[in-house]
């Protein structure tokens, strides 16, 4: 095949908008195979045209680096930012994964949509969402990448809140808005910084910058932007302090939770990280610190997890804790690992989000993992494909999460950082309680005997019944296996978190890590700064690989046992050991509170403030009382000049000759006032 | 020779005199009267410069302003004679027909 022109990079994010647009302003009028149709034809083709960028950056003697044509966008006197696109084998990878996960959710919606309200404002914003994304992934400097980062987070609000109707809906997205408006804080300071330091945003400027002075090593700027890069990461990606916001996003129709929130949007910002892999290279101390909000983050949201009632949330808890495992391998300069395992991660965690979407779309609208049970011969299909990713996260081989997440374990094993081993052996245990809570969902999912007719239980505020399926409702607990539109990318999803970790299979284990390779001409400057120790070390310490291999694997079969022993040998066993462990289990089941600790030392404060101080002495002090009090100023020389109108000759005549005196003392005074002044 | 000072002076003092008078009394016919004292100090002192910097031009000013004043005191007066006719006073609280 022809190599690609480079400048028709510019289609590939073009043409989503190109849908959004069609569909944003007609498709009200349009039948929904129309809808349908429009949508899946605009995320099809730049998912073609992807696989064309694919064949011609993989032909000999293409280049590293595909620069599309470029256009001023801002120009002032020593700053300028065009509008550029570049592809490198890292956009290469975050293309493949936001184009193809992108359609294949998009054709399962048009199954799980089907009965929707606003099915045309769906695609929509999905369309938008993939335009947003795809500039992301293609901007070649920071502002762009920020736009990109901005609109993902808009498409992303839109559809958190698709049913806006409810209440806890629209919250959910404002949250999800807000939170990252504190993320984006960072970013913007971050950009500010680098504007100020390098006069510039363009990737290759301010990398090349970076990278021709290794003095700078350490520097304080340079590790104050990356760590306000890091707050921005955090924000997008759902990591501590910021990680509040994607729980609740589960709000959203389960597709968006596939594709927004657990597939794409989300990885953003560890995406960004890698990109600016040159600036926290030469900042150690941001590098730590990215880490240690990994680690930290994946065992709190991983601990949350295991308790929670809602297959949702039970999802959205874990899409916190791998992206929290995706940090840590920035963190210990692993981002190809980092890069390997967003991409695993992209499959088995769209394929279960589908596959929950599948299960809760059998059971019209039911969420809640204790009125399920005994799906596993009446959804066969959605049974099969749930293993997959279920056996893919848990880490089990050889499935594609055993490969990703083994490489990071490995990575953070060896890395030089001196907590490396502690990261690790909290990495282990995530992995473990990983596997428990994984297994959990499917035995309580697929096993034992189906619980909707019960009761459900009274206590139990937090079931998010998703208002999808008030349609569905019609035909009333009818289990019903999906329609084939649904089942069909949950086979090729399914088939991906199967092999999908084989293309990075380490050379320890007969393999030739190659997803490593594919990614060195990006990474080459790490590479040669840590690298040199830690890529040796691959040669010599097979038997080490192995060993941690092996420890991880025996960690994730003991995860997949306790389920095992709790949720199928003895279903009553859970109950007991959680009254057991009371004060423990409620802390995790209470989310450790975090919600409720925002709201009262961060939310209310900030509210108390803003109806205090803002409400009460600025906007109705300042803004309302200037306004007031001019108009009572008019008013009040209005009143008084009216006075002087009073038919009375002689006040006149008495205004007369006070002017004139005045014009007088002026003529005669005013000269040497002048002069004093 | 009286200086100049003296001249103006004492117009000021006419020309305040007249003002004062002008709003303070009612009565149509004084009041008409300050206006005189007034129209006189302003003659003063055209005078006085006149024969200060020795230039006709002065006076003759003052004779317009007395031909001025005489007219307008034909005028005025049968203004009064009228008003006081019809309305029986000449208070000018209370000739306030166009007060609104």
């Amino acid at each position: 095949m022809n190599s690609m022109p480079a400048n028709y990079l510019w289609f590939i994010p073009l043409l989503p908008f190109a849908g959004f647009l069609i569909n944003g302003t007609l498709g009200r009028r349009f039948p929904r195979s129309l809808v349908s149709a429009v949508a899946l034809l605009f995320t099809a083709v730049p998912a073609c045209l992807v696989a064309w960028l694919w064949s011609t950056m993989l032909g000999t003697g293409a280049p590293d680096v595909l620069h599309a044509a470029t256009r001023p966008w801002i120009s002032i006197t020593g700053f300028n930012v065009d509008l550029a696109l570049a592809v490198d084998h890292l956009t290469l990878i975050m293309l493949a994964v936001v184009t193809g996960v992108g359609f294949l959710i998009h054709l399962y919606s048009v199954g799980y949509m089907a009965h929707e309200e606003g099915y045309w404002r769906f695609f929509a914003y999905l369309n938008l969402f993939m335009f947003f994304m795809l500039v992301l992934v293609l901007a070649e400097n920071f502002l762009l990448l920020f736009v990109g980062w901005e609109g993902v987070g808009l498409a992303s609000y839109l559809l958190i809140g698709f049913y806006f109707q409810k209440r806890s809906a629209a919250d959910a997205g404002r949250k999800a808005f807000v939170v990252n408006r504190i993320g984006d804080f960072g970013f913007l300071l971050a950009m500010f910084l680098l504007i100020v330091h390098f006069g510039s945003l363009s990737f290759s400027q301010v990398f090349g910058a970076v990278a021709a002075h290794p003095e700078w090593h350490g520097a304080g700027f340079l590790t104050a932007i990356a760590l306000l890069l890091v707050l921005g990461a955090a924000g997008k990606s759902a990591q501590i302090p910021l990680y509040v916001w994607l729980p609740d996003a589960m709000e959203g129709p389960t597709p968006v939770s596939a594709l927004i929130h657990a597939a794409t949007m989300v990885t953003a910002g560890i995406y960004m990280v890698a990109r600016a892999h040159v600036i926290f290279d030469q900042s150690p101390a941001a590098l730590t610190v990215v880490a240690c909000i990994g680690a930290a983050t994946a065992i709190f949201a991983a601990s949350i997890g295991m308790v929670q009632h809602d297959i949702k949330r039970v999802l959205a808890y874990s899409t916190v804790s791998q992206l929290g495992y995706m940090f840590l391998a920035c963190g210990v300069a692993a981002y190809s690992a980092a890069i390997f395992h967003l991409m695993t991660h992209a499959f088995f965690k769209a394929l279960l989000f589908l596959a929950a979407g599948s299960v809760i779309h059998a059971l019209s609208g039911e969420q809640d993992m204790r009125r399920m049970g005994g799906l596993r011969s009446r959804t066969p299909m959605t049974f099969l494909t749930m293993s997959a990713g279920v056996f893919a996260i848990a880490g089990i081989p050889p499935l594609a999460g055993f490969v990703s997440k083994d490489v990071i374990l490995y990575q953070t094993f060896a890395s030089p950082n001196p907590i490396g081993k502690l990261l690790w052996l909290i990495a282990l245990i995530t992995a473990g309680i990983t596997s428990f809570y994984m297994f959990r969902l499917w035995y309580k999912t697929f096993f034992g005997e189906l619980r909707l007719g019960s009761e459900r239980d009274p206590g139990n505020a937090h079931v998010h019944e998703d208002e999808h399926d008030r349609a569905q409702a019609v035909h009333p607990h009818g289990v019903h296996e999906s329609p084939w539109i649904m089942l069909g990318p949950l086979a090729i999803l399914a088939v991906l978190s199967v092999v999908g970790g084989w293309i990075g299979w380490p050379a320890a284990f007969g393999g030739s890590d190659h997803f490593e390779h594919f990614l060195d001409p990006v990474f080459a400057s790490t590479a040669a700064l840590h690298g040199a120790s830690a890529l040796n070390a691959d040669q010599v310490s097979h038997g080490l690989e192995w060993g941690l291999a092996a420890i991880s694997v025996l960690v994730a079969l003991g995860g997949w046992y306790a389920a095992d022993v709790l949720y199928r040998q003895r279903p009553g066993k859970s109950t007991q050991l959680a009254m057991r462990m009371r004060p423990l289990y409620e802390v995790l089941e209470k989310k450790y509170w975090v919600d409720e600790i925002y709201q009262s030392f961060i939310v209310l404060p900030l509210m108390m403030m803003t109806r205090g101080v803002l409400e009460l002495i600025f906007e109705r002090g300042v803004v309302n009382g200037s306004g007031r009090a001019s108009a009572m100023l008019t008013r009040g020389g209005a009143w008084f000049v009216r006075r002087q109108i009073s038919g009375n000759i002689r006040s006149y005549a008495g205004w007369l000759a006070l002017g004139a005196a005045a014009v007088l003392a002026v003529m005669v005074f005013g000269h040497s006032l002048l002069v004093h002044l | 020779m009286v200086p100049i000072a003296y001249y103006l002076l004492l117009a000021a003092v006419l020309f305040s005199i007249g003002i004062g008078a002008f709003l303070i009394k009612r009565n149509v016919i004084t009041i008409f009267i300050s206006i005189e004292l007034m129209l006189n100090a302003v003659n003063l002192t055209f005078v006085a410069f006149a024969h200060q910097w020795h230039q006709v031009s002065g006076q003759i000013f003052v004779f317009f302003v007395m031909v001025v004043a005489a007219a307008e005191a034909a005028v005025g007066l049968a203004i009064i004679i009228a008003i006081f006719r019809t309305r029986q006073t000449l208070n000018v609280d209370e000739i306030d027909l166009m007060n609104s």
